[in-house]
């Protein structure tokens, strides 16, 4: 293979594609995975952010809550075909990354932070109280969502395949898009923007257009999220789930796309297994999590690269 | 007289109560260097950065290629063929030597747009990349990183980054800035060479070099433009000693 660094991801998504035949095809594991395969996918399109342009948003929850809550509101006008929820669900996170991100682009470090943190918490309070799709409770959807009318995603392994296809595809298309003109323009204005502008580019539609695309990839992965638990809540906008999935992304290693995905699942696992092996599971949680960023300076990938 | 390419008319810039750019005229021709000197808080900088785009002026007009480029930005008035050099290193540290280079190259071709093949495979770009280094001599270190050249390769690489945008005009901000005696000499070489096709504004600290190297100079004390002229006309102007030297020894 021509690069090596691809060999990481590559090994993951086989290991994922054989997980059901691994004994892995009780119901619970699977839902599991697919939960991970659903956060790495937004964690791979929130890397594109943070390690392509150097954006980092505390409001990328936002974007899945978008996608999410487009599946609500078809669900509630009793549509559930998949060729209009998921064109629907991405179009409605990307519209919202173009309207918050034209305003957000134009500042930078905290002050980006702090504003796509606001967009965030403008979305988790408008979802709240929409009394019509369950407000704070949240909506519990009438089906998954349909293939020409077949239910085919209700199959657990239907599902975990199609979460795979999708997770692959966004894992591509980031890696394709930071090597591509458009990602050395964003790489190289995130590590010296007067460069870039004194070579004669303006960083800033590169940047509103990265985020643009993370945003509908972070509105798929919304739509799968609603999928993968048939109810969706305004929690699944808080600005906690943006943190988390910063967290993904940084735990995981700013490498490559693939760190992201790394991240997520490592997040999402041990997430679980602590959740079940003790009451007070945050108490551990927390400061495994503190540990990780003062000794894994290059993340998980990081230290598989080393060892 | 070679055609007048960048001419700065009645520059004027202050910072809070203080003048740092007082009424500067001053034109760079093709073909030639314009050396700009001064003792230290002359202003020379703050110039630069007003041709360059990264200050806007108070008052005065700014124009290049015959045209009014005032309130340009700096992006803009790269793409129509101002290039600059920093004072402080400016590359993209992560990136290889030809990577820089590529990217100057991809400013001006074709659009940057484009999302889905390798660009570091782009056989168009990488070529012009690597004349662009070997023109500097740095041919052979194409492949490091930025940030694991020496300082002064590095400033070799500022300058091929400077060539690979083909511009029109250069602005070099102290090239010549940290760089030991070999490498100055060979700087200074790769400079003169460059006279003929750009019209380079030069602003060094090396005595030397800027009298060896410059067609024209422009003395500039306290914001102001107090001479103009070739090497032998500064060397001979009392103004100009005297700014230099301190009204003591000049008396």
């Amino acid at each position: 293979m021509r690069n090596p660094r691809l060999w990481l991801p590559l090994l993951v998504f086989v290991a994922l594609a054989a997980a059901p035949f691994l004994g892995l095809g009780q119901g619970h594991s699977l839902t599991l995975l697919a939960r991970g395969m659903i956060f790495g996918l937004a964690a791979v399109s929130l890397m594109l952010l943070v390690g392509g342009a150097g954006l980092v948003s505390l409001g990328h929850a936002a974007m899945m809550g978008m996608g999410a809550y487009a599946v609500v509101v078809l669900d509630h006008a009793g549509l559930t075909e998949a060729w209009m929820v998921f064109p629907a669900g991405i179009l409605a996170a990307a519209l919202f990354a173009l309207l918050t991100g034209a305003i957000a682009i134009r500042t930078s470090g905290v002050h980006f932070i702090m504003i796509t943190l606001a967009f965030g918490q403008m979305a988790f309070f408008t979802t709240s109280s929409l009394a019509v799709y369950g407000g704070d409770d949240g909506y519990t959807l009438f089906s998954r969502t349909e293939v020409f009318g077949a239910r085919w995603l209700e199959n657990r392994l239907v599902f975990h395949f199609v979460c795979l296809g999708a997770l692959v595809a966004c894992w591509a298309l980031v890696q394709t898009l930071l090597e591509s003109r458009f990602g050395r323009v964003l790489r190289a204005s995130r590590e010296n923007e007067t460069r870039a502008r004194a070579l004669g580019f303006n960083p800033t539609p590169y940047r509103l257009l990265a985020y643009v695309i993370a945003g509908a990839m972070g509105g798929l992965a919304g739509v799968l999220l609603a999928n993968a638990t048939e109810f969706v809540a305004p929690a699944y906008l808080a600005w906690q789930r943006s943190g988390d999935l910063l967290f993904m992304v940084i735990l995981g290693g700013l490498a490559g796309p693939h760190g992201a995905l790394v991240g997520a699942l490592a997040f999402v696992l041990v997430e679980e297994w602590l959740s079940h092996a003790m009451e007070h599971w945050r108490l551990v949680f927390g400061p495994l999590l503190i540990l990780c960023v003062f000794f894994l300076r290059g993340g998980i990938v990081g230290l598989l690269r080393r060892g | 007289m070679a055609e007048t390419l960048l001419a700065l008319h009645g520059l004027r810039k202050s910072f809070g109560g203080l003048l740092v750019t007082d009424d500067v005229t001053l034109d760079v021709r093709q073909g030639e260097i314009h050396a700009l000197i001064g003792p230290n808080g002359a202003g020379k900088t703050t110039l630069i950065h007003q041709v360059s785009g990264t200050l806007a002026p108070d008052a005065g007009r700014i124009r290049f290629l015959g045209e009014d480029i005032t309130t340009l930005s700096m992006p803009a008035r790269a793409r129509r063929g101002l290039a600059r050099s920093f004072q402080i290193t400016s590359v993209v540290p992560s990136f290889s030597a030809l990577e820089n280079a590529a990217l100057a190259v991809q400013a001006r071709r074709g659009s940057s747009l484009r999302f889905f093949r390798a660009a570091s495979r782009e056989a168009a770009l990488n070529a012009e990349a690597m004349d662009a280094l070997a023109e500097v001599g740095l041919d052979a270190r194409a492949a490091t990183p930025a940030a694991a050249l020496s300082h002064g390769e590095r400033r070799q690489l500022e300058i091929a980054i400077a060539l690979a945008m083909q511009p029109r005009a250069l602005l070099l901000d102290e090239p010549l800035a940290g760089t030991g005696p070999e490498e100055a000499e060979r700087l200074i070489r790769l400079l003169s060479g460059l006279r003929a096709r750009y019209a380079v504004l030069l602003v060094e600290h090396d005595m030397q070099a800027v009298f060896a190297l410059a067609d024209r100079i422009s003395v500039l004390a306290q914001g102001r433009v107090i001479a103009t002229g070739t090497p032998d006309q500064i060397r001979a102007d009392a103004a100009v000693r005297e700014a230099y030297l301190g009204e003591d020894e000049a008396a």
